[in-house]
């Protein structure tokens, strides 16, 4: 088993139109002893930036402390706001720095340009290849599963409420197919004047 | 200056701090993660006026597509590109920490800067980790005394060739090369050749795949032709998957989180002056 597998978890964000959306998974387990099922990977760095973060629990921890520093330094040295395309070079950066001892976690980033409000997405490996297509991008133990679904639900140019639809049902019919993520999910719609935060009935075994 | 402070900030440079507790890890029966590499087909060859790179555009994670257009040739100076094949990773951070070095070295020496000085800046990086840095190029230029193609494997040894491929569909790419490269071709046949050496690896090797990217380099200008072919569009679909609005099931009910826009937020900060008035101090 691969040490990204130990605790579990799935993250996927989409690009719609004037909008993005991230979703994550509830579950935190050992192997598939689940621990609780209330641990949210994805966290809100500014107010229009999220990041996700899957792999081994400790990690996942301890890289979101290190990048909190490092942007709290940018954004105090530079007095703005760190915008979505710098964070996650930062990101990559810093998961190279640990090239050939790295931390066992994978980052997604969604978030909307301050001042632009451009959509942004990107993921990358856990040394920091990053990755920006303009559609979805995943994360987590069922990648290959949210690959799917996400290549026959995603369209161009979705509105926030579709946009809502068709990652929720991508995340659900994926993690329904693993037995180390779900547990519930939370899903969050970023637009230019408001973010909505859903948490979606799922199955729970 | 705050003590806890100075201990946090990077230091710079590779940091081995997690390289024992890995080791534990994985010595407990846990595999190493993948990954993403570029399976790649990369190719460069010389033309009778500079140099022609051109590169497939698949990444993979093991047997996943993990970015089916991601972009393998990377900016190295005005007059140098570099295909990379490989860890992505590698390639990527290579490429660019070289670029910058290189740009000092120009602002140093007031000049441009042969062909010759990034090979060997990449290839004394490379043979420093010892093949650690799984990055294969294929580094492609001109400058004043000639174009020049070089081909650098991770172990830092390079060659000097007129016509190079790497990566796991250089073999393809290479056949291609061998039976129809000559000395001195023009620019459209140099781009032919490449764009079917490239489009051999994409039909031929499971590692390389989707789009061809090409980069020609002649002694003043450079055109970079990403997505110069669109071997594989993806199909249209004639179905359509809608879900109704509501489709999905909520536990409780939808949190709305005002975001401040940034005219508005701009706006009680400064008053009506526009974002990018500055005062400049008499």
């Amino acid at each position: 088993m691969s040490i990204m597998a130990y605790n579990g978890g799935c993250l996927v964000a989409m690009r719609g139109k004037n909008c993005v959306a991230i979703a994550t998974d509830h579950r935190f387990g050992i192997q598939a002893q689940t621990i609780s099922t209330d641990f949210e990977k994805v966290f809100q760095v500014n107010p229009r930036t999220f990041l996700g973060l899957v792999g081994l629990q400790t990690d996942i921890l301890t890289v979101h402390d290190r990048i909190m520093f490092r942007k709290k330094l940018y954004e105090d040295r530079e007095n703005r706001e760190m915008t979505p395309e710098p964070f996650s070079a930062m990101i990559s950066n810093f998961l190279y720095e640990h090239r050939f001892g790295p931390y066992f976690i994978e980052p997604v980033i969604a978030g909307l340009h301050p001042k632009t409000l451009e959509p942004f997405i990107c993921n990358m490996d856990l040394i920091g290849c990053p990755n920006k297509p303009d559609d979805f991008v995943v994360a987590g133990t069922c990648s290959e599963q949210l690959y799917g679904m996400c290549e026959t639900l995603w369209k161009e140019d979705l509105e926030p409420a579709e946009l809502s639809e068709v990652i929720s049902q991508a995340i659900v019919s994926a993690f329904d197919r693993d037995a180390i993520s779900g547990w519930g999910a939370t899903v969050y719609i970023i637009e230019k004047d408001k973010i909505t935060k859903k948490q979606i009935k799922t199955r729970m075994d | 200056m705050n003590m806890e402070l100075v201990r946090n900030v990077p230091k710079g440079g590779f940091n081995f701090d997690n390289c024992k507790r890995n080791e534990m890890l994985l010595s407990s029966g846990f595999q190493h993660p993948k990954t993403v590499k570029t399976g790649t087909t990369i190719a460069g060859i010389i033309f009778k006026d500079g140099v022609i790179l051109g590169a497939d555009t698949r990444a993979t994670e093991g047997p996943i597509v993990s970015d089916k257009n991601c972009s393998k040739i990377h900016y190295l100076a005005k007059n140098m590109y570099c295909c990379g094949a490989g860890t992505a990773a590698d390639t990527e951070m290579t490429t660019d920490l070289i670029a910058s070095q290189l740009e000092m070295h120009r602002l140093n020496t007031g000049r441009q800067v042969p062909v010759v000085a990034a090979n060997t800046l990449l290839k004394q990086f490379l043979f420093r980790y010892q093949g650690h840095i799984s990055a294969a190029l294929v580094l492609g230029g001109v400058d004043k005394t000639g174009s020049y193609i070089y081909c650098i494997h991770p172990h830092g040894s390079t060659d000097k060739l007129p016509y190079a491929t790497m990566g796991s569909g250089s073999l393809a790419a290479m056949s291609v090369f061998e039976s129809r490269w000559k000395p001195d071709m023009t620019e459209e046949e140099g781009k032919l050749l490449v764009r079917d050496a490239i489009a051999a690896g994409v039909f031929n090797d499971l590692g390389s795949g989707s789009n061809i990217d090409l980069c020609v380099i002649r002694k003043d200008s450079v055109d970079y032709l990403r997505n110069y072919e669109l071997a594989n569009l993806k199909g249209k679909r004639h179905g359509d998957y809608r879900f109704k609005p509501g489709t999905t099931e909520l536990v409780g009910k939808e949190e709305i989180i005002e975001v401040v826009p940034f005219e508005a937020f701009h706006k009680k900060l400064y008053g009506d002056e526009t974002a990018e008035a500055m005062e400049v101090g008499a």
